[in-house]
């Protein structure tokens, strides 16, 4: 494993711990990535004592990866699991994460929505790629009669990671996106509210 | 006395401003939208200062000077800056911003700050105090042997109030409101006739000071008649209630310079008369947040003739007009009003500001909508500085207390401090490892220490000779505040704030440190990892080479925290050991001001692997870039301080870039009450809160003249950024600002 620092279950569990007065009423604990899902046989036991402390469990997930270990994890441990909506197209899904396959993501969407637990999606609104309307409009159908999604967060599209990107000398596919103005941000959020509960701008 | 008003209690038949207090609070749970904004009055005249202030930065930090004047209670004719428009009236001397001289601290520091101004003492004052005055200062140097004096120029003792005012001690102010002078009076008179013989030195002193107390009290009454103001009865309603306590302080701060000066827990004692005036209809809410937002312009205006080199220890001009704020009764009662909320709003009516110092007293079960309020403004003006209630209610057995200049819990009108700066904790483990030398110049300092030749150093002989360090260091240190007291007591006594104190209070001295990051990390590597001194041909130490990692004071991790909090018990436990002029008991602050930059230059290279002259962290803070585990490891650390080993208290300044803390303002603001609940019920004692991005600080540098009112908290007080030196400003941004929770 490069650039991370491994840790036992036990070695997270007492940072988390220790953590726990600074939770406030709605902390908790998020495991985002990466993808955590490509690590869910080892979440399952940091999970389930975490459970069995009563801290409120997330997964910062963008659902590449459905296999009995991530549906244990779901099901039985994870009070929320925040999805990462990529693209609604495939061409699109492809363009911006390298991958194929965009099925995945809404083979987990629909798992957790049988399930019945909550669920949060996240959208990446990317100026000329993910924005059009009819993108969004596509995204909204799909998800409307869902009931577990209590919201829908777009995250603004912002060039921070770039030079992290170049730092590891990868090249940056979306070099040449540029960042959302506060006018698109609030049309597309006043679109999405037709179809979510709650839609929030992160 | 007019009492019929008010609830009756312990307060009505001898001084007791808590029962007053207790009897008749009203404690607010509602939320902030009651709070108006500031009249047009009170707009034109901050408009006034402001511009007065522009002035003073543009004219080196000074807009006016007095040279005739020795500034006492009664110096001065009455000073104002629109007569017309000012509901709360009184400025120390005749003229906005004008800065006066108050000798008796040392008159040799007051002609060397009108020097560096162009000025001097008119030539009658020279010749008095050339040839006929003496002073704190010309008394101290007297009484300091060639060891103290030594101690002192080799930084080991930096920043001791031998030259400049002590401060630290807190009028009870509300007195003079609550009871009118003429009362005060009557009660000091019935304790000096109480104080009978044998006439040992103890009890001579005592009958001088309290008769001095009397003519101080007598001297503010004076100073309430040049305003027009009949300070010898109770005040009658809100309004009087405010310019009383008001006149109590600037009598304070007339007599006295010293270096900090706290307003005390004013807010709530105010809130009952304001509370009775709303009730009955006499004022309105725009009335009452005019009454405090003039009253804290007046704070805000306070000012010291200080010498340019004060600002090493005391940067960007600060006078502590520290004011306790919100906490609870030891009943379960929150001590919470409206008015709490009001003098927090001045931050928004009048803009950020250094002072008032406003110091959240903050408890679990505050109410709600003031924990949001408290976070919110802290997190829109970073002015705020937080202190943990409960534990200081647990510990020190008072829930009606102020903090003194910083962080320092003292009982209101019922205990004092002797302020004692602090002295290099982490020179102190250099001299350990230095056979008692210093490392930088090889003066010998103290015997006992055997020089240390091994190749590598050994923890348990560094920790054997660390202690026989801290003991030296200790029986110097104390000797030098005895010496400090005694004559500040003779030759610059606290008249008109201890005239509004009960007499013969109990004392504490407040000693303090100053490394303490630098000493946990260093004695952590040499335990953990091989240290290697790089010696020169005296034998002195000049660097250190570390072999292998070692864990870092800051991260949450018990090997190296324990060793910090016991440097603290260890050296808290050396100064208990020594005899104390006026029995005060000892007290130990973790905590520097911004003297961590000058503390750094006067001390070499350190075993953690910091170089020689490389600034501390300031107070108990972890060093910069060292506690890398987030925000929450390192509060933790902070937090394993004993508050029973540091009873003047232990700072830790905390600053977070806002996208951290969350995405919107009520994320922030929820984030932000769970880190001080969660902080404090660790057991933390204190934390100043700075929610900014390097960027703003950055351009705050290049471009000052667009952010006259930008400001930072350091350590135990707040700056004007721009006031503080192009270094100080670099070390300030040094500091690590977490990213992450």
């Amino acid at each position: 494993m490069d650039g991370g620092k491994p840790y036992t279950v036990d070695e997270l569990f007492n940072i988390i711990i220790k953590s726990k007065p600074y939770f406030g009423k709605h902390g908790g604990v998020t495991i985002s990535g990466g993808e955590p899902l490509l690590q869910a046989k080892a979440l399952i036991p940091l999970f389930k004592k975490l459970k069995a402390e009563g801290i409120h469990t997330a997964l910062d997930t963008n659902g590449r990866i459905l296999n009995n270990f991530a549906k244990e994890l779901m099901d039985d441990y994870t009070d929320l699991v925040m999805l990462d909506i990529k693209s609604m197209s495939e061409e699109g899904y492809q363009q911006i994460t390298g991958q194929k396959n965009k099925e995945t993501t809404f083979n987990v969407s629909t798992h957790r929505e049988a399930s019945g637990k909550p669920m949060w999606l996240r959208y990446v609104l990317i100026p000329g790629l993910t924005d059009a309307p009819e993108l969004l409009h596509t995204m909204g159908e799909y998800f409307k009669s869902y009931k577990t999604i209590e919201k829908l967060e777009i995250q603004p599209y912002h060039k921070l990671g770039v030079h992290k990107w170049e730092a590891l000398g990868w090249d940056y596919k979306l070099k040449d996106a540029r960042e959302n103005t506060e006018a698109e941000l609030q049309q597309a959020s006043t679109l999405l509210l037709a179809y979510f509960k709650q839609v929030s701008i992160n | 006395m007019e009492v019929k008003q008010f609830l009756e209690g312990l307060w009505t038949k001898s001084i007791n401003v808590r029962s007053f207090v207790f009897n008749n609070i009203t404690p607010y749970h509602g939320s902030s939208e009651f709070l108006v904004g500031p009249t047009e009055a009170t707009k034109a005249l901050w408009k006034t200062c402001l511009e007065a202030m522009e002035e003073e930065r543009a004219r080196d930090g000074v807009r006016s000077l007095d040279t005739d004047t020795i500034s006492t209670v009664e110096a001065f004719d009455a000073g104002y800056i629109d007569k017309e428009k000012e509901v709360i009236v009184g400025l120390q001397t005749d003229e906005l911003l004008k800065r006066a001289m108050k000798p008796f601290g040392g008159f040799k520091v007051v002609q060397k700050a009108l020097s560096e101004h162009g000025k001097a003492p008119n030539e009658k004052l020279t010749e008095l105090f050339s040839k006929y005055v003496k002073t704190h200062n010309d008394g101290v140097f007297d009484a300091y042997n060639a060891e103290i004096k030594k101690y002192r120029s080799l930084g080991i003792l930096t920043g001791l109030p031998d030259n400049y005012a002590r401060g630290r001690i807190i009028g009870d102010y509300r007195r003079v409101a609550l009871y009118g002078i003429n009362f005060l009076i009557e009660q000091k008179q019935k304790d000096l006739e109480s104080i009978t013989g044998p006439f040992t030195d103890d009890v001579i002193r005592l009958r001088e000071e309290v008769s001095e107390q009397i003519k101080a009290l007598k001297a503010m009454i004076v100073l309430g008649q040049k305003y027009d103001l009949d300070l010898t009865r109770p005040a009658e309603n809100a309004k009087e209630a405010v310019q009383w306590t008001y006149m109590a302080y600037l009598a304070a701060v007339k007599e006295q310079d010293g270096a900090a000066m706290s307003l005390g827990n004013v807010s709530t004692f105010l809130d009952i008369y304001i509370e009775q005036d709303l009730q009955d209809g006499t004022i309105t809410e725009s009335e009452a947040q005019e009454y405090i937002d003039q009253f804290v312009m007046k704070l805000r205006l306070v000012r010291h003739l200080r010498m340019k080199a004060y600002d090493e220890i005391f940067a960007g001009d600060p006078t502590w007009v520290t004011e306790a704020i919100g906490g609870m009764f030891t009943d379960g009662r929150t001590k919470v009003t409206k008015t709490s909320f009001r003098f927090l709003n001045t931050l928004y009516n009048l803009g950020p500001s250094p002072e008032p110092n406003m110091t959240v007293l903050w408890a679990e079960d505050l109410p709600e909508n003031f924990k949001k309020f408290c976070a919110k403004v802290a997190i829109e003006t970073s002015s705020l500085q937080f202190e943990n209630d409960r534990l200081m209610r647990d510990v020190r057995y008072s829930d009606d207390y102020g903090i003194a200049c910083c962080v320092s819990h003292q009982d209101l009108g019922k205990s004092i401090q002797f302020f004692g700066a602090r002295t290099n904790l982490a020179k102190t483990l250099l001299l350990a490892l230095n056979g008692g030398r210093c490392e930088l110049t090889g003066t010998q300092i103290f015997d006992g220490v055997p020089e240390d030749k091994d190749e590598y150093l050994d923890f348990d002989k560094v920790m054997v000779n660390f202690k026989i360090a801290m003991q030296e260091i200790a029986r110097v240190y104390s000797d030098s505040m005895n010496i400090i007291h005694y004559m500040h007591d003779k030759y610059y006594y606290e008249k008109a704030q201890m005239a509004l104190i009960d007499t013969n209070p109990h004392i504490n001295i407040a000693y303090g440190i100053a490394g303490l990051s630098i000493v946990a990390d260093s004695l952590s590597a040499i335990k953990y990892a091989k240290v290697k001194p790089i010696r020169n041909e005296q034998g002195l130490t000049i660097d250190f080479e570390i072999e292998g990692d070692f864990p870092k004071y800051g991260n949450d991790d018990d090997r190296v925290d324990t060793l910090a909090a016991q440097a603290v018990a260890d050296f808290n436990n050396e100064l208990k050991q020594f005899p104390i002029y006026k029995n005060a008991e000892p007290s130990l602050s973790v905590l520097t001001i911004t003297s961590n930059v000058v503390y750094g230059k006067k001390t070499g290279a350190t075993p953690d692997g910091r170089a020689l002259g490389v600034p501390f962290a300031p107070g108990a803070n972890p060093m910069h870039g060292r506690d890398e585990m987030g925000a929450i490891a390192s509060l933790n650390s902070v937090a394993k301080i004993n508050y029973e080993d540091a009873q003047d208290g232990i700072s830790n300044t905390f600053s977070i870039v806002p996208k951290s803390l969350g995405a919107d303002v009520e994320t922030r603001v929820e984030n932000l009450t769970a880190i001080l609940d969660g902080y404090f019920s660790n057991n933390a004692q204190h934390v100043n809160i700075n929610v900014l991005d390097k960027e703003t600080l950055l351009d705050a540098m290049e471009r000052p003249e667009e952010y006259p009112q930008l400001t930072i908290r350091v350590s135990g007080y707040a700056v004007n950024f721009v006031r503080l030196t192009r270094e100080q400003q670099l070390e300030v941004i040094s500091r690590s600002f977490h990213e992450s929770m």
